[in-house]
């Protein structure tokens, strides 16, 4: 498989402080690579900096193109479609609204309307609120919709930063099915940072663990599972 | 009993005019969060601009559509060369520049055209419409206009995708970069947008208050009422509040207070509606997590 996404040598961070030290990974096409770290590691940092939502040195190549210097707005034209920690809700709007936002940037007026039908029918929950507003949706209901508008745009890479966060285990287990699903079908490979290093794991094909803005480990996702100090640290066993 | 309506009618009138200020002022609020003083004072240039046009010989719908049209762009100019370098200044330094911009205009129209009054055209007959007794024909028109403007404007946001994105980048910047909105561009279509609604607001006005380059200073400080009464973060409150206010003006200049003494009821209402009800009657209230 090849690389969807090469990030190499990463330096990012707010104000001057660094958060990154010179991060390295990839993401293969069709793939779904996890970042996995403790609180402050630089998992949210990394995504934002593919996003060019904070400023960064180093190499970032989609599809084989640099894509360093591009604005956040270029970027989602490229494919990338991002879900962002706290799920970025259009509270104000309705349900609806907010997934056509997600299609803003596409002309194809019948794909559309195709895609719409395609994410209520993987979360028909937003089916019965379409004219809902989007801020009165439960946290789970929220999620659903991130997920879904970034759909919107047909991506072919996902950025998903803790789509578990605050969510009832079986919330979670239905969205982690539908990603999967999702992966299988639509080909879209996938970026996901987690903090539930299980439930990422099993999902994801590799995996990367951060510490303070280093890779200190990566591998296949059965490799970083069975590492001692991974499963001390961070599934708890 | 028959004068009464007549206020009443012809306050729904400039009540129209206000409404259209006043929503003006909403767009770059919640677009921005900045209230625009300067607003006032683009529409009394545009109002000149008009003025120029017409007198050049151009007709009077011709040099309407192109008011229109040359203020929305130049609303959208000013956000692009004087907002957008402060943009991430601190409020009070936005605000001096924002004033600074109306002082400009102030002084670059009596400087162009003089501080002398000057009527302004009506578009409409002299004589009153069907006949009625309580509105002249301007005064029907004006509403008419606001009326279209308001609908054009409602339509605008609510089934047009661009306007979906505006409202999008006012409300959540940072989601709406991620799904590809240029909320800068926004910021600046806002701009324009407002503009164009202020110059309409200002030909409509202009032939009731007659032209000079201090006629906007009492107009916009009814439209501030009307914001601050409807509630300045909820625009169909504003518009409301437009045509309360210019009821309740016409009233209050017609039984209690006096014509002289009018615009002291904008403050009034303003500073009433401040202590009593902050948010206005249709604002949201303002909660914000700590």
């Amino acid at each position: 498989m090849t690389a969807l996404l090469e990030v190499e040598n990463l330096h990012a961070g707010y104000g001057a402080a660094d958060v990154l030290h010179g991060l390295s990974f990839n993401v293969a096409e069709g793939g779904i690579t996890t970042l996995l770290g403790a609180n402050g590691a630089g998992k949210t940092t990394t995504l934002r900096a593919v996003c060019g939502m904070l400023r960064h040195s180093g190499e970032i190549r989609f599809a084989g193109a640099r894509m360093n210097g591009n604005v956040t707005e270029d970027i989602v034209r490229l494919g990338i479609a991002h879900v962002p920690e706290g799920r970025g809700t259009f509270t104000d709007l309705s349900t609806e609204e907010n997934l056509r936002l997600g299609a803003y940037t596409r002309r194809d007026k019948a794909a559309v309307a195709e895609d719409m039908e395609r994410v209520y029918h993987y979360f028909p929950r937003l089916k019965e609120r379409r004219a809902q507003q989007a801020g009165t949706l439960s946290g789970g209901e929220q999620q659903m919709l991130a997920i879904s508008r970034a759909l919107m745009l047909r991506p072919r890479l996902l950025l998903l930063d803790e789509p578990s966060f605050g969510l009832a285990p079986m919330v979670v287990e239905a969205i982690f099915q539908i990603m999967r699903t999702i992966n299988r079908d639509e080909k879209v490979s996938m970026l996901l940072v987690e903090q539930n290093a299980m439930l990422a794991l099993d999902l994801a094909d590799h995996g990367y663990v951060l510490e303070t803005g280093r890779v200190v480990l990566s591998g296949t996702a059965d490799v970083v599972k069975r590492n001692e100090s991974v499963r001390r640290s961070y599934l708890g066993y | 009993m028959d004068a009464f309506l007549h206020q009443v009618l012809s306050g729904l009138a400039t009540g129209g005019i206000y409404a259209s200020l006043a929503l003006a002022l909403v767009m770059i609020y919640q677009a921005t969060h900045l209230i625009s003083f300067a607003q006032g004072e683009m529409a009394m240039f545009s109002t000149y601009l008009a003025w120029s046009m017409i007198n050049a010989g151009l007709p009077y719908w011709a040099a309407f559509i192109f008011t229109v049209a040359i203020s929305f762009a130049a609303g959208a100019l000013i956000e692009r060369v004087i907002i957008r370098p402060v943009e991430k200044a601190p409020v009070l330094t936005v605000v001096i520049v924002i004033i600074g911009l109306l002082i400009m205009l102030n002084s670059l129209a009596g400087w162009i055209y003089g501080y002398t009054v000057q009527p302004f055209p009506s578009p409409f007959p002299a004589q009153p419409l069907l006949a009625n007794t309580y509105l002249s024909s301007h005064e029907l028109g004006a509403i008419g206009v606001t009326l279209v403007v308001l609908a054009l404007v409602y339509a605008f946001f609510r089934f047009t995708p661009l306007g979906l994105a505006m409202r999008a980048a006012a409300q959540n910047p940072e989601s709406s970069r991620l799904v590809g909105i240029r909320v800068g561009s926004m910021l600046a279509l806002g701009w324009g947008l407002a503009a164009a609604i202020g110059a309409v607001a200002g030909m409509m006005v202009a032939p009731i208050v007659y032209l000079d380059p201090n006629m906007m200073s009492g107009i916009l400080l009814y439209a501030f009422a009307a914001a601050v009464l409807g509630g300045i973060s909820n625009p169909w409150g504003a518009v409301l509040g437009g045509f309360l206010v210019g009821v309740l003006e016409n009233l209050a200049g017609a039984y209690v207070v006096g014509t002289e003494l009018k615009l002291s009821v904008a403050l009034a209402i303003i500073v009433g509606v401040l202590v009593i009800k902050p948010n206005g009657l249709f604002g949201k209230p303002l909660v914000s997590r700590v």
